[in-house]
């Protein structure tokens, strides 16, 4: 387990631009993110040691940058990835594998300069076999497909979904780079062009170009550099299935249930110390399958609790301040920037600032339910 | 040509007795000597206490609908409004589908209510396993 505190965030950047950028490829989205987080902590590529990516390879991303590591990670399970590699990087950092890790992230969602494409898996395959044929059309076919059982489960009506969506709005009108900040109600979501039944258009993320680099090192070398350092109070991870359809249980992700409790164990904290809370959501229900399998919530009370505005502004429990996948920007990968907004959070930058926040707990999901990361940060030194 | 028809699954030869087994009209699963599992999709040893101790047995085709979305947008071979299903078989495993034979629709597309199995021969090698609703 990795000492707390031991390592910290020192440096972290978004993309220059955010939303659609169609002059920067995917790799130049990732090396513009990890210029601006360099030059937010003042190092520069010859002080970097530790490279860690998805999405592209870290010799990629390495070579592209001219940085000579001694340590790697090409971690990829999804938009969690991030999560992973922070954890993957502190502990890599404490036992001296190397000393400075920069994390980055680019993908060109939206204008799809350089970039890959969602394939369903090879037809051999075990999604190509068995879920493929049946017309699975990337995340809005497949990722939806557990949420009528959990509502029939919890007895849960489509409006408390609806609202999920709403809420988070209320959070990005505050952010100047979220993507769409008008306000929304449940009427305007359930009147939103159909998906997937019972997914609506605003119920499904936003599909936008950006990236995001996060830089950790040593917390005795942390007080060294500009910004207020964010320290890793503890991590998670785990996997369930590439097959939705395999997974034990459409009223909860394995995966969310196993990374939340690892990292709550190693941070050694309890609910009611965190202050503020990401959860990555690609479509509304995720943040509903966060808040339970995290214990914020009891199984089936995660939309009441919503619907009570206690994650709302205002609320006794911030989540998804910057408006989340669902308002501020999802390129594909949308974790670095949960994290992104984790670490404004810690700093005190964040444009809808949780006052006085000294815990952010960062809850990322990888494929459709497939993997879990989550990372806890504190802006108070051992 | 194969752009307007549904990309087809490629068997293993972990799986190929199940293809063979759609391809004459029979859902083939597997059964655990050593524990008595059931599951899908195939592969040669048990998931849940990894005996290589296996074998194939013709299960009942019978099964609920478990959860589904019904999809507006286009994919290869499908026409828009369709159903991607996740039915529960009788004998344990849950596996994804398309439920046909129905409109597709909320109101007919019932959680919960009994499925059947059908085959749909998409090639001469490959049959696709579908379910309808058990007309009684
Ligand atoms: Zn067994």
């Amino acid at each position: 387990m990795v000492q707390h505190r031991s390592v910290a965030v020192v440096g972290a950047a978004e993309t220059t631009g955010l939303g659609i950028i169609p002059g920067m490829s995917q790799i130049m989205l990732h090396a513009d993110a990890a210029l601006n987080a360099m030059a937010d902590c003042g190092l520069k590529p010859s002080d970097i040691d530790g490279v860690a990516t998805a999405g592209e390879s870290p010799v990629a991303i390495a070579h592209y940058l001219g940085i000579t590591p001694t340590w790697t990670d090409g971690t990829s399970v999804g938009g969690c990835s991030f999560m992973l590699h922070v954890r993957h990087a502190a502990a890599a950092i404490e036992s001296g594998l190397c000393k400075t890790v920069l994390i980055t992230h680019g993908e060109s969602g939206k204008s799809r300069v350089g970039a890959g494409g969602w394939g369903g898996g090879s037809p051999a395959s075990l999604q190509g076999q068995f879920e493929t044929p049946y017309g699975i059309a990337g995340p809005p076919s497949i990722f939806t497909i557990p949420v009528l059982r959990y509502l029939k489960t919890y007895g849960i009506p489509i409006e408390k979904l609806a609202n999920v969506a709403v809420v988070q709005r209320e959070w990005a009108a505050k952010n100047p780079r979220a993507t769409m900040k008008d306000p929304i109600t449940v009427a305007d979501v359930l009147a939103s062009r159909m998906i997937a039944y019972p997914f609506r258009l605003l119920m499904c993320c936003l599909v936008t170009d950006g990236g995001g680099a996060l830089i950790l090192t040593g917390a005795e070398r942390a007080k060294d550099f500009p910004r207020k350092p964010v320290y890793i109070l503890g991590t998670g991870e785990s996997s369930e299935t590439p097959l939705i359809s395999q997974m034990d249980d459409f009223n909860a992700s394995r995966a969310f249930r196993v990374s939340g409790a690892k990292a709550f164990a190693e941070a050694g904290i309890a609910h009611a110390d965190v202050d503020h809370l990401m959860i990555y959501d690609a479509f509304a229900h995720l943040p509903l399958y966060g808040l339970e399998a995290l214990g914020f919530c009891k199984p089936g009370e995660a939309a009441d609790y919503i619907w009570e505005r206690n994650t709302a502004p205002g609320g006794n429990l911030p989540l998804n301040t910057n408006g989340g996948g669902l308002s501020y920007m999802h390129s594909g990968m949308y974790g670095m920037y949960a994290l992104q907004e984790s670490v404004r959070q810690m700093r005190g930058i964040a444009p809808a600032q949780v006052p006085g926040a000294k815990i952010s707990v960062c809850h990322g999901v990888g494929g459709m339910f497939a993997a879990s990361g989550t990372v806890i940060f504190t802006n108070e030194p051992a | 040509m194969t752009a307007h028809k549904r990309r087809a699954p490629v068997p293993t030869p972990e799986t190929a007795e199940f293809w063979a087994g759609t391809k004459k009209g029979e859902l083939r699963l597997q059964r655990c000597t050593a524990c008595a599992h059931v599951y899908f999709p195939a592969r040669p040893f048990c998931p849940a206490c990894a005996s290589r101790d296996v074998a194939w047995f013709t299960a009942s085709g019978k099964g609920t609908l478990y959860s589904y979305v019904i999809n507006e947008r286009p994919a290869p071979g499908f026409t828009a409004p369709y159903s991607i299903a996740v039915v529960a078989l009788d004998e344990g495993p849950r596996m994804m589908t398309n439920i046909v034979e129905c409109p597709q629709t909320p109101e007919a597309l019932v959680l919960d209510m009994p499925v059947e199995i059908v085959f749909e021969q998409l090639d001469d090698t490959i049959a696709l396993p579908l379910f309808r609703p058990v007309v009684r």
